[in-house]
């Protein structure tokens, strides 16, 4: 079963402004020493997909120093491996791409160049240790041209730009519609999606022709034309929609049962190799359910908190419910009561910041306080 | 091929048996050390942070966690297209197969590893010291006083010193006087088994002492002092900072707790050379409520319920709910159960503690380590008492 990995690096980016005006959404940072895109691009590889093409749009240089040649998730290959997709806009100056179905149809030669049955195209917001094997041997067992890989979800008022999905017994969708105005249980589209590559080139020719701009709406809608079949995922696996939803998933990290679930029950989840040191922690270190990665100094207090890498909690300082991204620092006599400190941050002395869990305090990236 | 410079010799077949059961199945270099480190670490790290991209490591001992370890020499940053990390183990060859007979011995035949290279110098190192130590400063002044060999020396002090090879040199640092574990010891200059070589005086004197069947081929015991007697440029290169050979129990105990504290005896961090580690992918640690943790070093990976004070704990470890460690070095993968109190041991890789053990008594100190080997796993209740070693069967 030859497969080619597609993900978008960009979409869903507005949801959260804060954290992706200096980077892709697939380069936020995520669970102490992760990013985003960390997630997806191992799950991929640990399903055996080794020729994976992300596509970029703006501000991806963080993400081009995140992921390198690849190497970090065995993905520099000489036959396929990683391949990163720059925006390309063509003659006629119709600018770069605006949504997703642009964005493949931009990269189409790429996809024609390659010799895989099956596509999968995949956002960097999904946070699981997703296994895509089950997915792909449904998918070519029943024959389907689409599969949606979809999730049970309590439906609220934060929720939007997806599609909730209906099916048969058999698994086939029967209808699929807008997120907007639904409430209660439903099946959710993670926007992880296995499309046969013929199929999807044989659209991309004549989507002119056609009139197709958008996946959602001219081809996962039309479940009459195409045989679309839903996967449904188990386990944990949450979205990214906003710094209220990014909060409360870090957050969800303490509990040990998550931790197991997500890094140590499937494959392994890769990052880029830092070689800090390992995390130190004085006598005067207080540190009670909350995750520090490696790299840090631990001097003062920390609870309920997520810690990542290279960072610098001094003596009398207090860190409660708040994210502490990589090499920031927190002098001596602060107090931060749910506080989302962007990398390289710096709080000074005796500091007293607090925000509310549905509005994080947020500090940018490299700001002093 | 462009001709290099210089290339290293890491010597990693060494037994180390009086680090008891942590060298069963592996060998003395591929010792975890400082939470997700092995002892490798430390030659290899110097080599790649000195310019030096080309290092034969020689394998004998137990050499399959190493050689896995190593691989491509990537996680150093030494998978190069010219040069790079490659294992040397030993060999059949027409004349017959020989085990590395001695130090000497094991560079010797490897002489074609050598020559293939070709370089200038040739360094030689060994698989189990603790140190940061820049081997370009070495070279530039091997190469400044044109000597035939030069070899690394640190002062350790006077009472120690009959433990070492100990050397006098003139106040051009060539030395004139050199003797392996005098008793009685005529200055503090310890050999750190750190030699640089001109490559061609090397493959000469390798040759020679092949030849000799009195030799016991040994660096320290034949070759230098053979050099001293035909009156080569035998110099001495000054070393100043933290050293510290980690052969046995104690000392690597030692060493480890060197790392602690705000103003540690060793630094990892803080300067621009980096100790570079194999990477496991594990996630941040994770600490839950009841953790209490103080003056210690904690890696990914790990899951603490417990206690840990005045410890290092390695990667992917796991300690529940009310268990106590203190004092002691838990070695990556192991599991200590609920309620189980850990003082003064060395706790190898892959350990299963049950609920409610002991390790260690009133007697603890870094003198009566308890020491539990690889693999091994303690049924729920299990006491162990100080300065014992337990051994999976």
């Amino acid at each position: 079963m030859k497969t080619l990995g597609i993900i978008f690096s960009n979409i869903h980016e507005r949801d959260i402004p804060e954290l992706t005006k200096v980077r892709t959404l697939a380069s936020v940072p995520f669970g102490g020493r992760y990013r985003l895109i960390d997630f997806v691009l191992s799950n991929m590889v640990n399903s055996g997909i080794t020729n994976v093409g992300i596509i970029t749009k703006y501000n991806y240089q963080s993400l081009m120093d995140h992921v390198q040649s690849g190497k970090n998730w065995d993905l520099s290959r000489k036959n396929g491996g990683l391949t990163i997709l720059p925006p390309f806009s063509d003659e006629a100056g119709g600018g770069v791409f605006a949504n997703r179905f642009e964005a493949i149809k931009s990269v189409a030669s790429y996809i024609r160049h390659n010799e895989a049955d099956y596509v999968v195209m995949a956002d960097c917001d999904i946070i699981c240790n997703l296994d895509f094997v089950p997915a792909l041997t449904e998918h070519a067992r029943k024959g389907a041209d689409i599969t949606m890989i979809i999730r049970k979800k309590k439906v609220g008022r934060g929720d939007h730009e997806r599609l909730i999905v209906e099916q048969d017994e058999d698994g086939r969708i029967v209808k699929t519609c807008g997120i907007e105005g639904a409430e209660g249980e439903h099946l959710v589209y993670t926007d992880f999606m296995i499309i046969n590559r013929r199929l999807l080139l044989y659209i991309l020719d004549h989507s002119t022709q056609w009139g197709i701009t958008s996946f959602s709406r001219d081809i996962l809608s039309n479940v009459k034309e195409y045989k679309i079949y839903g996967h449904i995922l188990d386990g944990y696996c949450v979205a990214v929609n906003s710094l209220a939803d990014y909060y409360a998933h870090s957050m969800e990290l303490l509990d040990p049962d998550v931790v197991r679930e997500l890094f140590h029950k499937g494959g392994s989840i890769y990052t880029k190799v830092r070689d800090s040191v390992p995390a130190k922690f004085t006598d005067t270190a207080k540190v009670t359910n909350s995750m520090i990665a490696d790299g840090c100094l631990i001097e003062g207090e920390v609870t309920d908190s997520i810690v990542f890498r290279g960072c610098h909690i001094a003596k009398g300082a207090k860190v409660t419910g708040s994210i502490i991204m990589q090499d920031s620092v927190v002098e001596s006599g602060s107090t931060l009561n749910c506080v989302v400190m962007d990398k390289g941050a710096h709080v000074l002395d005796n500091r007293l910041l607090s925000g509310h869990p549905t509005h994080p305090y947020y500090i940018e990236k490299e700001g002093t306080i | 091929m462009k001709k290099k410079r210089c290339v290293a010799m890491l010597l990693a077949g060494g037994q180390g048996s009086r680090l008891k059961a942590l060298t069963t199945t592996v060998a003395k270099p591929a010792v975890s050390f400082g939470g997700k480190y092995r002892i490798i670490d430390f030659p290899l790290s110097n080599c790649t942070n000195s310019g030096i991209d080309t290092v034969g490591v020689l394998t004998q001992y137990q050499p399959l966690v190493l050689n896995e370890y190593i691989g491509t020499g990537e996680s150093w940053d030494l998978d190069r297209k010219n040069g790079g990390a490659h294992v040397l183990a030993p060999y059949q060859a027409k004349r017959g197969a020989r085990w590395y007979e001695g130090t000497a011995n094991a560079i010797y035949q490897n002489i074609q590893f050598l020559n293939k290279y070709d370089s200038e110098h040739v360094l030689i190192l060994s698989g189990d010291h603790i140190y940061k130590m820049d081997y370009s400063k070495m070279l530039a002044q091997h190469i400044d006083t044109d000597a035939d060999i030069t070899i690394a020396v640190i002062d350790v002090p006077m009472e120690e010193a009959s433990r070492f090879g100990i050397m006098s040199y003139d106040k051009n640092r060539r030395i004139f006087d050199f003797a392996e574990k005098p008793k009685q010891p005529k200055s503090n200059h310890a050999s750190m088994g750190v030699y640089m070589f001109k490559k061609d005086v090397l493959v000469r004197m390798l040759t020679e002492d092949d030849a000799d069947p009195e030799s016991e081929k040994d660096f320290g015991k034949n070759i230098i002092p053979k050099m001293l007697s035909l009156n080569m440029r035998v110099f001495a290169y000054q070393f100043e900072g933290y050293w510290k050979d980690v052969g046995t129990l104690k000392s690597l105990w030692e060493a480890n707790m060197d790392l602690l504290g705000t103003d540690p005896v060793f630094a990892l961090d803080g300067d621009n050379w980096k100790i570079y580690s194999g990477n496991n992918a594990y996630p941040p640690a994770l600490f839950v409520k009841s953790s209490d943790v103080r003056n210690s070093i904690v890696t990914e990976g790990d899951i603490i319920a417990g206690t840990v004070k005045n410890s290092v704990i390695g990667e992917g470890v796991t300690i529940g709910e009310g268990a106590v460690v203190e004092n002691s070095i838990i070695f990556g993968g192991t599991v200590i159960g609920a309620g189980s109190k850990i003082s003064y041991a060395i706790v190898d890789e892959n350990v299963t503690i049950g609920n409610g053990c002991v390790l260690g008594d009133g007697k603890s100190s870094p003198d009566r380590i308890a020491l539990v080997g690889r693999d091994t796993v303690l049924p729920d209740g299990t006491e162990i008492e100080s300065g014992s070693v337990t051994e999976a069967e």
